[in-house]
This record gives structure tokens, sequence and C-alpha cells, in this order.
């Protein structure tokens, strides 16, 4: 029926745009479900962690095991009354949740979970990582400003000063694992490591490792580094003011900012969605899907941010700093010298 | 340039911490300068939790005042009870028997156990520890159930009474306890493997809220807050009461002066106190738990149970030539079994009698009448027997009983005079201030509370220093509002 109207070559094109289109789309609802989905319940896993750690049970009432918990925290928060304070600068404020949300919400589509399954396979793709996680400050500082509450101001303030410090940080140890894998498309780095002799980078970056791993607990705002929403000191940070369903986004936010701060270390220092050479020869592992390596990782390394959270008490504002600047970012500097001459000699 | 820079006037920002807030434990309010992160003036407001138990205190008779000083420092019930009835024995000049000071030694260093727990959960959690925090509510319930083995209740006791304890304790209550002794140092290693050596710990406490000893001293700081600065001030030692002359235990201090040194001070307070407790169940003496003073204590309920035994089913009877209709029966009696106009002599309706003796200890003309056994007589037999002479076992009770409701209504009559007693409570020296006027109230009733004082010190310890570091400092002076308010 279109023949008249448009070339048949064009209209081809047309349909095959529009298959692609809908391929994306289609990826797109798998991933935010599967991620809004995983948030709740990683919340439900974290209180179910930190409880068994602490001699206690965790949620247990909502389903059996409190399974259903996650669901009832979902819907309490969504009815309940969202309370904007009087002298807020309100267009900011319903703002600020939404920045936040959606700068980690975009940060998902570059994660490759496995071989064939990525939204977008740019060839920046770490570097636009960095670029979202740096525009997730925006929705934090601007939180802070327009609550026009002192508390979330110095929360605003601290959080934007550590997250632009921490990336600095974050950035220099992954520039290791750029100049091995030689690209900065982060499925070209899974399959860079696939080929590496240790099958995983964290072993020849394990300075670049542990550096990314402190950084990764700073840039996602979690204990011992979280500072900007330490409940003694400034009662809740940068959203004290919130609450509500706006406060659910900022909630969420920060976990799906935890889930790819793991996905990242996942991808660039663990293999991704595969698995070393010398763990493939036990048998029967190969027929293991590769999602099933990858989301393991994401685990190990998000329980690995809940045991920090058990374990260890909070720094002050001007130590972490110290840390930051002091010790972070000159081993990093360090990484890449070595690294750049190993890369040179061998 | 000198434009410019008044133009851009700087100046500190002005930040409200509480009254409600999560780290100021209760209702502390500082309102805090902060030039950046930097402290420049603090400045502590105290008085939210104003319940005037100071003046309440002159209103109540002395026994009356005893649940009072529970809700002072609600954290240390036992120990504040016990401060007061040490006081208290003082004043009255009575002595409670052996075994009640042990007793007492007990409960009053399982209460300083709670109160470090609770003490050492918070400021964990206020620094960002969380997992101390549960651990510590673990053993706190373990010493609250033991609390509410011997008296029924967790927190407000009101477990010591004058001249002794309210009641005797168990055998089972000292098993289940000593195996808590056993169990405790463990307990206490767990807590020092999370945060004693951690890093991030140490560079939170070492160095900060300095304090010299001299200066300590002069800001009038007193427990383990003063014994951080190395002050080996104790009242348990030095002017021991209860059963403190009787057990060994060392008084820890520290070198420093800091977070961590007063922190270290109370970690090791927790050993000294499972000892002391543990020497007191070996030490443990048999014999009474209340002193025979009669003039100032209750006397055992049992004597008369002749009246008031409720099986015992006496009927009650009003002598119409005795009886001048004052009503002070008729508003006595639960039940309302009493009725009659007023200056006319009441009738008690026998059917609604509670057999109470209510009315009877009411009754200033001796108008009522018992007579034993005889309930659901009519009252023309009632007037009959009322007649009959009274036997000598209800005649001693009547006496007792009569004796007892004065001494209820009217509190201990205590010689004259002041005198200020001081304990050692967890959070320092509790002291109590009384001027007697020989009534069966206190004149006046004065309390030193060392959060009080600790408060006061707060801006001493916090300038200079971080925000962060204000709160390390709210949590090692351990204070408790209520206590401070009053």
């Amino acid at each position: 029926m279109f023949e008249n109207l448009i070339e048949p070559s064009v209209l081809d094109a047309l349909i095959k745009f529009g298959i692609n289109v809908g391929i994306i789309l289609l990826k797109i609802v798998v991933v935010l479900g599967i991620t809004l989905l995983h948030v709740a319940y990683a919340t439900y896993f974290e209180r179910k962690v930190i409880g068994h750690m602490q001699v206690r049970l965790g949620p247990m009432r909502v389903g059996p095991h409190g399974l259903l918990q996650p669901i009832a925290d979902g819907v309490k928060l969504f009815f309940k009354e969202d309370i904007i304070p009087a002298k807020a600068d309100k267009p900011v404020f319903y703002l600020s949740p939404v920045i936040f949300m959606a700068a980690a919400m975009v940060s998902l589509s570059f994660i490759p979970f496995t071989g064939n399954f990525v939204i977008a396979d740019v060839n920046l793709g770490l570097l636009f990582l960095f670029a979202m996680s740096g525009l997730g400050v925006y929705g934090i500082f601007m939180s802070g400003w327009s609550s026009n509450s002192k508390y979330s101001f110095i929360g605003g303030l601290r959080s934007t000063s550590q997250v632009i410090s921490y990336e600095i940080a974050m950035g220099l140890s992954l520039v290791g694992v750029m100049m091995m894998a030689g690209s900065l498309n982060l499925s070209d780095i899974v399959k860079a490591q696939e080929n590496s002799p240790f099958g995983i980078f964290a072993i020849p970056q394990i300075v670049g490792f542990v550096v990314f791993v402190i950084a990764a607990v700073a840039e996602t705002n979690r204990t011992p580094f979280d500072l900007p929403e330490a409940e003694s000191e400034l009662v809740a940070g940068y959203f004290t003011e919130y609450s509500g369903f706006r406060f659910a986004l900022f909630f969420l936010g920060e976990y799906i900012g935890m889930f790819i701060m793991s996905s990242i270390c996942a991808v660039c220092f663990l293999g991704g969605w595969t698995m070393p050479w010398y763990i493939m020869k036990i048998p029967f592992l190969s027929y293991v899907p590769g999602i099933f390596w990858f989301l393991l990782k994401v685990y190990a390394f998000i329980f690995f941010y809940y045991w920090i959270r058990a374990t260890v008490p909070r720094y002050r504002y001007d130590q972490l700093m110290a840390i930051g600047w002091k010790i972070l970012i000159p081993v990093a500097l360090a990484n890449i010298l070595i690294t750049g001459l190993i890369k040179i000699l061998l | 340039m000198e434009d410019v820079s008044k133009i851009l006037e700087t100046r500190e920002l002005n930040v409200s911490m509480g009254p409600q807030h999560p780290a100021t434990h209760g209702v502390l309010r500082l309102l805090l300068d902060i030039d950046g992160e930097r402290i420049v003036k603090v400045t502590p407001y105290v008085g939210y939790l104003h319940r005037g138990v100071e003046k309440l205190g002159e209103s109540l008779s002395y026994f009356q005042a005893l649940p009072l000083t529970d809700r002072l420092d609600y954290v240390s019930a036992m120990s504040n009870n016990i401060g007061y009835v040490v006081a208290i024995e003082k004043l009255c000049g009575i002595e409670a028997p052996e075994r009640a000071k042990f007793i007492r030694t007990i409960v009053g260093e399982m209460s300083r156990i709670s109160n470090h727990l609770l003490w050492l959960a918070t400021h964990a959690l206020d620094i960002g520890a969380m997992t101390v925090f549960l651990y510590c509510f673990r053993e706190r319930e373990w010493i609250l159930e033991l609390f509410e083995k011997i008296c029924g209740a967790r927190l407000t006791v009101t477990y010591p009474r004058i001249g002794g304890v309210r009641n005797d304790i168990t055998q089972e209550f000292l098993d289940s306890l000593y195996k808590f002794t056993e169990e405790f140092p463990s307990r206490i290693l767990e807590y020092e493997t999370l945060i004693d050596q951690n890093r991030i710990w140490l560079k939170r406490t070492v160095g900060i809220g300095v304090i010299s000893a001299e200066e300590a001293i002069s800001w009038g700081m007193t427990g383990p807050t003063l014994r951080g600065s190395g002050v080996p001030y104790d009242i348990r030692k030095h002017a021991p009461y209860d059963a403190y002359d009787k057990v060994d235990f060392d008084v820890p201090i520290g070198t420093e002066g800091d977070t961590y040194d007063r922190y270290r001070c109370r970690m090791l307070e927790f050993r000294q106190s499972n000892n002391i407790i543990r020497q007191c169940i070996e030490k443990l003496p048999p014999g009474p738990i209340m002193a025979d003073a009669p003039k100032f204590t209750l006397q055992p309920k049992d004597k008369m149970m002749p009246i008031t035994h409720p099986q015992k089913q006496h009927a009650y009877f009003i002598d119409e030539k005795a009886c001048k209709g004052c009503g002070m029966c008729l508003r006595a009696c639960p039940a309302k079994a009493i009725f009659g106009e007023k200056k006319k002599p009441h009738k008690i309706k026998q059917e609604l009698c509670l057999s109470c003796a209510n009315c009877f200890v009411t009754c200033k003309f001796k108008a009522m009448k018992i007579v034993p056994g005889a309930k659901g007589e009519s009252d023309e037999k009632l007037a009959d027997l009322a007649k009959a002479q009274v036997p000598d076992d209800i005649k001693e009770a009547q006496a007792l009983l009569v004796e007892h409701f004065n001494f209820v209504k009217k509190g201990p009559r205590v010689p004259e005079g002041e005198l200020y007693v001081a304990t050692e409570v967890p959070k320092g020296e509790l002291g109590f201030y009384f001027v007697s006027d020989g009534t069966g109230k206190p004149y006046r009733m004065r309390l030193r509370s060392p959060s009080f004082i600790h408060a006061s010190a707060l801006p001493r310890l916090c300038i200079g220093h971080m925000v962060a570091d204000v709160i390390a400092n709210i949590g090692t002076i351990d204070i408790v509002l209520g206590e401070c308010d009053r």
C-alpha cells in the first residue's frame, strides 16, 4: 500500500530500522524490568545479609522469610504523602531526584550482560559510564541546594566533592584496564580478558583493582564513605527533606548505582560473562550461560558492599578527602605508569 | 579589594543540631557555628526533658520519691535507685543488712554493664559501626532479662528499698547471672575485635576531645569521663558504700584524655564490673534483706495478715455512738458500700463490703469495729457480735495496720538535718542533697547529675574539631538527657 509513496528500497530500510528499534525497546524493557526487580530484592538481600551478620533474622514478616517485604516497602513509599518544604526551590526540588535516577538508569544501557546482550554497544562505553555517574552528582547537589535545609546543604556539598574526587581516582584506576585491552568498548574489554594469559584483569591490574573497589564504594556513598548521608551527623544528608516517592527515586538511584559499579567491576576486572580458561577446564562448566557468571560476579561484589557496611565505622570528611587525593590518586597514577612501561617493554 | 570583601561578607553557618536528631542521645540541642566543616562555637541547650524531679521529691514522702529516680537516668535505673536509698539510709542513720548490701552491689554492677553496653552501642553507631550496636544489645537484653527475673521490671526497676531490697534473689537467678559472668568476657572480645584496633575507629577517636586532668577536674567531670584523663577518682574506692569495700577491683584510667582513652576506660570497666559481680555471688552471705528499723522501713505484710488475708471473712460494723459522720470511711471505701448523710452515723451495706479494712484505718474516732469471721450476717446480729471481745491476734494486727497506714500516708519521720551523699553511677558521680525538716518529706531535694555537668563541657571538647567529631564527643561523655534535665 506504500508503493506509491515510498520507494521499495527505502521501505525496506525503514522496516529494518523499525525492527531494530523494536528490538532495542524490548531490550530496554527487559533490562529495566530486571533491574528494578533486582533493586527491590537487593534491598531485601542487604537486609538479610546484614541481619545475619548482626545475629538477627532480617525481614521475616511479609511473606515466607519476608520475601514480599520489598514489594510492601515499594507500595508504602508510593502511597506516602509527598512533603515539600515550604521554602524549597520547587522546580529544582522536583527535578533533582529525576536527574539522579535518570543518570543511573542511562548507565545501564552500556553494560554488556552477555556477549550479545547489550543495549548500546558503543565504542566509548566506559567513558560514557563516567559521564553518566558524573551527571548523577547534579541530582545530589541540586537536591541539597533546593531543599533549603542546612543538613541537606552540607550533605549535598560533601557528596559533590566526594564523588568528584573519587571519580578521578576511579577513572585513573581504569586507565590501566583500557591500556591492557586497547579499547573503551566494554564488550571488547571482556573479550580482551578472555584472551589474556590470566583470564581476568584483576590479577595483573591488582593495584588498579584495589583502587577501583575503594573508589567505587566512595562513589556510591556507601559505608565507610557514606558521609553525605551520615545519619548520625546529617540526619539523612542531601535527601533529608524528601519523602514518599521522591525519596524512593533517590533510593532506587543509589541501588542502581551500586549495581552499575558492581557491573563495571565485573566487566573490567573480573572478566564479565566469561570465566578464565583455567576454571573453564572443569568439565561441564562450558554449558553454564554467560549471564550466570556475570550475575555471580555482580552479586559477589554487592555482597562485598554489604559486608563492609556491617563491619567498619565511618570516616571523617577530611580523612576521606585525604585518602582520595593523597593515596588513591597517586597510587592509580603509579599504576598507569607501570602498566605503560610494561606494555612498551614487552 | 576592600570593597569586595565588604560586599562578599562571609560568616559561620548556624546549624541547630537537635532536639530531634539521631545522634544527640535524646533531646539535647546543640547550636553549632560552623566554618566549613570546622566548629567555631557550640552552645548546648538543655531542659527539653525537664520534669521537675527535684520539686516532685519535695511533695512526695521519702519512699514515694524512689520511683522518680528510675526516670532520671533511665538507662541505668538501678544505680540511681541505689544512690537514692543509700542517701536516705545515711539520713535516717540506718544500715542495710549484709545480704542486701551484696545484692545491691550485684545489681548496681549489672546496671553499670548494661549502661556501658548501651553507651558502646550508640557511640559505635554514631561513629558508623553498625554491628557493634546489635552485638551490644544482645548482651543488654540478657541483663534486662535478669533484671526481670529479680523484680519483674526491665528498665524502671525500683528494686532497692530504704533499708534493703524489695525481695530476696533466688538461686536460679544467681545461677543464670553466674553463667552470664562466665560468658561475658568473651563477648567483650567480640566488640573489641570489631573496633578496638580498627584503623577507622582509631582515626575517629584518637586525639579527639582531648582534655587534661587538671582541666577535667575544673570542669567538674566525674566517672569514666574523668578517669580517661588519668585521674583515678572513683567513689566506690574512695568512699565505699554497699559492699564495695569487701570486693577487690581496680579503677582503670587513661593517659591522654581523648575519646579513645575514655572508650578504653569503659571497656576495662566492663571486666571490673564482671569481676565484682562474680566476687559478690561467691561471697553472698545469708540473712535478712531488710533492716530492722520499724521507724523507717515498711513492716512485712504478713503481720497484718489476721486482718487483711482474703480468706478471713471479717465483717465491719459502725458503732453508732462513736461515729461522728465525718465521711472519711465513705470516701475510702473502694466498693462504695458505706452510705449515710453527713453528721449522722453511717451504715455499711454488708453485701457490697469487700472486707478490705480501708474504712477501719481511716476512721479517726474508733467507730469502726471488726467482727471476726462474721461476713454475711445481718446488721442486728453484727451489733450483738461487735460487743464481744476481739481476739488478741486481731488486736495486734489492728495496731500494726493503723501504724502502717499512717506510715504510708505521712512517710518515715527522718531526723532533721542536711546531707550530701554521692554514689558512683555508670556516668559519674550522682549526688543527692537532702534538707530534712523532720517530716516525712524532704524540705529540699537536690541532684548533682553527671550528665548535666558533662553536657556543659561539650563546647570545650568540640571547638576546633570537625562536625563529625561533635558526634564522637557527645558519645564519649555518655549523657542521658533524662538525668541532665531532671
